[in-house]
């Protein structure tokens, strides 16, 4: 077939990439090394435009084990213990067939964790959706949490925590984020790595079929019009097979068969065979006519290009294929060993006993394009002037409103949908600052989230990036862990846009920066561009998921109040930075603006103090002030808790609004018994930390005295009745 | 006491069963669903999951698989089986215990902590819950909406087989408190020669104080008692 300029363009190469190809092969491809080509290249494969930036990110600490690079990252969290974890997008498929893209979004992060040969303990996921009146949001909520727990609950792998936004940026481009993390045994992990010549490759797991054929390249471009007809481009889950595949793998895993393992996610089989021999600086030769398919008369382009689910390559050591085989073959799995690792160092394709593509390695990974894109700095944002005098009548009214909005509700109608308590181990299910699973039989937990702040990261991208961080870390630090390390996934429009590229290049700085004054290395993580329709960029939304280690049980913290008539202590400055924050935005409907600053000093030392105030064991409980502020903060730990709270605003300069709705960052509220009050204070004090007393708590009451009071009954009503009525539940 | 776990393809609770049993010191052996013949046990465990990913109805093509004969011959002899969520399924589609478990009523897939009344003591099982007959646990299912003919409902009402009905946190079991449609608000129930229970709540997923919850525990203290 004729290599076409529409061909090259339909494969989403750029005209001056396939001069590259062209003077790097020395002819002219045939159509299935184009094919391997633009599934290499594409942005979501290559991390073209990204790369220059993303080695700027601090990856290592002396818990890392694995940083960026592998399918995840690994941590070392003591007693031979490694915690793997990754967060990836899903965003595209999701978009298109919101079931099965969210679904397979989930299956893919599950491989991931998995491959490295650990067991998967808990997944998140942050879920982001258009307004929720545009007329797709419904059906596309309804899809992916559907889509989420049918992958999960199905896996038996615990949904332990997440969240759930609408805003109108993502009214054509939703995100679905999925994050999973799996537990081994330091000396137990498995790479990708190929090592030895003349080893076995063995394919294993599903059946190839057609879908998901160029789904990578698909998720490196813009959506049009003609968004509908992208549907074969997005893959179908199944996860029985893989939850098969799971327990054969780490059947498997249990003796030295296996020299090196890679799941075939994006690009299946093409990038996962290119990616093992490139790292072990070897070659690859595969017979196409030993690949299990699914469909009848698949041809080679179609086997290289497919996306099916629920599939692994494998490089054997050899003279241990007839026992894996017997594993596979016991679960009901397929297992075909399709060709041989080589000295070559190119791919080697072959089909009907003929050589259908040969390209050397370097030309897909090492020689792949690399771009430094133009950016722009983003403008920042002033601080408007406040242009009318709030009436301070109105407070209770902003206050229910801020509390009933669907971003702030009480999101079980979501976390409901996944099984969160199979294998036994979570503690802290979702709502709270922080899941906390147990480390199986032991009596240590890990903590985990994930965060982000669009709008924040929209007028800044510096300042929300850093924000997230910090309040991940914040989050963490909240339920008695300490921090360990983070995941990232990126999600942003068209990078060929300077704009967007300024968004991209300034969240690398806010992460960078944070991550490094906090000792909270990056270990893993994805780039997700083309975020985009028709002109349409998603505001910049790097999501951030953090884990952290719970050493003793005993001292794990919750945010529910415990008891009445104990103490409320503010730690950490409020200052009344209402810009970005729900009340301006659900209430005055002011967009404008600056995100709140992080003061790292004070984010480090406000999270050490608390740290030590839990494991002294002198607080009840403790939550993070985020969105919503001091108020929205409090109203969560009374429902929780089923415990109300009598407050009363310290003496400052600031206004009403500002001190109960203002989002400054670094703060806390902590619930002290009063028998505590002289030591906590003391150890506030010593440390510098800036603290005001709140309130107290009481039974059955939110009052903040004087202005208002508001029975729990009510509370909690306002904040659980959303969803329901949303999909008219009641 | 000896019991054994069928695995299923897609049964994903065998592990926590195994570690709950192991807790209270029954000795316990997996078994693969593929054997011919169970080892010698007192109790056989049907495990929660998805076996065989749920496809055709939920349970059916597990209750066909080579093991089950031997189980059904263990249950005519007399001897205990305990299915738990997927192997509440199970055993319907075996025809050990009667009715059918239809999708939830709102459709969707629920997994919360829910409370139970436990309405019969008087079977291996449950006897220890005499002294606490209002309890909490988890459930997680999309197919628990319990359903069975009237006449059915009737004797199992008549001869005491309900063994536990969902209901609120004073006890009370109405329309509000039954979280997926069940008749009669049923979350378990036991055959007529009380050997066999069926229920759709995880007890062992509830035996440790520490994940908000031990009233699990009771279904294994009562089988040693």
């Amino acid at each position: 077939m004729k290599i076409t300029t529409k061909i090259i363009s339909n494969h989403g190469i750029k005209p001056e990439e396939y001069k590259k190809i062209l003077s790097l092969m020395g002819k002219e491809p045939n159509l299935l090394e184009l094919g391997i080509f633009s599934a290499m290249w594409n942005e979501h494969c290559s991390y073209k435009s990204s790369k220059k930036y993303l080695g700027k990110l601090p990856t290592k600490n002396k818990k890392v084990i694995q940083g960026p690079g592998e399918n995840a990252g690994i941590v070392d969290i003591g007693d031979n213990d490694a915690l793997v974890f990754k967060i990836e997008s899903h965003n595209h498929p999701s978009y298109i067939e919101p079931y099965q893209g969210a679904a397979t979004g989930v299956g893919g992060i599950l491989r991931d964790i998995f491959t490295m040969g650990a067991r998967p303990i808990a997944t998140l996921n942050s879920i982001h959706f258009g307004s929720y009146d545009h007329p797709k949001t419904k059906n596309l909520l309804n899809g992916v949490v559907s889509g989420i727990g049918g992958y999960g609950n199905c896996m038996g792998i615990p949904t332990v925590g997440g969240e759930v936004k609408f805003n109108s940026t993502y009214n054509e481009n939703i995100l679905v984020n999925a994050m999973a993390v799996g537990l081994v045994k330091k000396n137990k992990i498995f790479y990708s790595k190929a090592k030895g010549i003349n080893k076995p490759v063995i394919y294993v797991g599903s059946k190839t079929g057609r879908d998901g054929i160029h789904g990578a390249s698909m998720a490196s471009a813009e959506f049009d019009k003609n968004i509908d007809k992208k549907k074969p481009t997005v893959q179908v889950g199944d996860p029985f097979t893989e939850k098969l595949l799971l327990e054969a793998c780490l059947e498997l895993m249990k003796d030295d068969s296996i020299i090196s393992i890679q799941d075939m996610g994006a690009a299946g089989l093409t990038s996962s065979s290119v990616e093992m021999a490139s790292k072990g600086k070897l070659g690859i030769e595969i017979d196409l006519n030993k690949i299990p398919c699914r469909e009848e008369k698949m041809t080679p382009y179609e086997m290289m290009l497919s996306e099916s689910q629920e599939r692994m390559l494998l490089i054997l050591n050899s003279g241990k294929e007839e026992n894996a085989k017997k594993i596979f073959k016991k679960w009901g799995l397929d297992f075909s060993i399709i060709g041989k690792t080589t000295d070559t160092k190119n791919l080697l394709l072959i089909y009907d006993n003929k050589e259908v593509a040969n390209i050397p390695l370097s030309y897909l990974s090492d020689d792949a394009p690399v771009y430094d894109r133009k950016w722009k700095k983003n403008k920042n944002q002033k601080k408007i002037k406040k242009t009318k005098e709030i009436d301070s009548t109105q407070l209770l009214q902003s206050f229910k409103k801020i509390l009933s909005s669907p971003n702030n509700s009480n999101k079980s109608w979501v976390w409901e949908q996944y099984d969160h308590t199979v294998m036994g181990d979570t503690i802290q299910k979702p709502g709270g600052d922080s899941a906390v699973v147990r480390i199986h039989g032991q009596n240590k937990a890990i903590a985990v989230t994930v965060d982000s702040s669009a709008d924040y990261c929209s007028a800044n991208p510096f300042l929300g990036a850093k924000q997230v961080v910090s309040e991940t870390w914040r989050n963490l630090i909240s339920v008695g862990a300490a921090p360990i390390a983070i995941t990232n996934c990126l999600n942003f429009g068209n990078p060929e846009k300077n704009k967007i590229m300024g968004q991209f290049v300034e969240t690398i700085e806010g992460i960078t920066d944070a991550c490094k004054y906090l000792d909270f290395p990056v270990v893993s993580g994805n780039v997700s561009f083309y975020n985009e329709t028709q002109n349409n960029s998603i505001s910049p939304t790097p999501t951030i998921g953090g884990v952290g280690l719970i050493n003793k049980l005993e001292c794990m913290m919750t945010m529910d109040l415990k008891e009445s008539e104990s103490l409320l202590f503010v730690i950490g400055k409020t200052q009344g930075h209402l810009h970005q924050s729900e009340f301006y935005k659900e209430v005055l409907n002011i967009k404008n603006g600056p995100p709140p600053e992080v003061n790292l000093f004070n984010e480090k030392n406000n999270g050490a103090i608390v740290s030590k105030l839990i494991n002294k064991k002198l607080v009840n409980s403790v939550h993070d002030i985020s969105s919503g502020g001091i108020l929205l903060a409090l109203s969560e730990m009374c429902i929780l808790g089923k415990i109300g709270a009598k407050i009363k605003v310290p003496q400052n300069n600031l206004n009403l609004y500002e001190y109960l709705f203002g989002e400054d960052q670094s703060r806390y509220i902590i619930e002290i018994n009063q028998k505590n009050k002289n030591e906590v204070s003391k150890i506030l004090e010593e440390n510098s930390i800036y603290f005001e007393l709140l309130g107290n708590t009481q039974t059955n009451i939110l009052e903040l005295s004087g202005k208002f009071k508001l029975s729990l009954s009510e509370l909690s009503k306002l904040n659980s009745s959303w969803f329901k009525s949303y999909f008219k539940e009641e | 006491m000896k019991s054994s776990v069928i695995v299923f393809p897609g049964s994903n609770c065998d592990r926590d069963i195994a570690v709950a049993l192991k807790k209270f010191q029954i000795k316990n052996q997996m078994v693969w669903h593929d054997e011919s013949s169970l080892p010698d046990s007192d109790l056989v465990v049907l495990p929660g999951g998805f076996s065989y990913g749920d496809y055709l109805r939920t349970g059916c093509i597990a209750s066909k698989s080579r093991i089950i004969d031997d189980v059904i011959k263990h249950a005519k002899k007399g001897g205990l089986i305990l299915g738990i969520c997927n192997g509440f399924q199970i055993l319907i589609e075996t025809g050990l215990l009667p009715g059918a478990l239809l999708r939830n009523e709102k459709l969707r897939f629920l997994s919360k902590n829910v409370f139970l009344k436990v309405l019969n003591f008087n079977n291996h099982f449950c006897s220890t819950y005499k002294k606490k007959d209002l309890i909490e646990l988890p459930i997680a299912h999309n197919e628990g909406n319990y359903f069975a003919r009237k006449n059915i409902l009737q004797s199992l009402e008549d001869e005491n087989l309900i063994a536990f009905k969902y209901c609120d946190r004073d006890g009370k079991i109405e329309k509000n408190s039954n979280p997926n449609g069940s008749s009669n608000n049923i979350a378990g129930i036991l055959n007529s020669k009380k050997n066999i229970l069926g229920m759709m709540p995880h007890p062992e997923r509830f035996i440790d104080p520490i994940l908000s919850g031990s009233d699990g525990s009771n279904i294994f203290e009562s089988l040693l008692s």
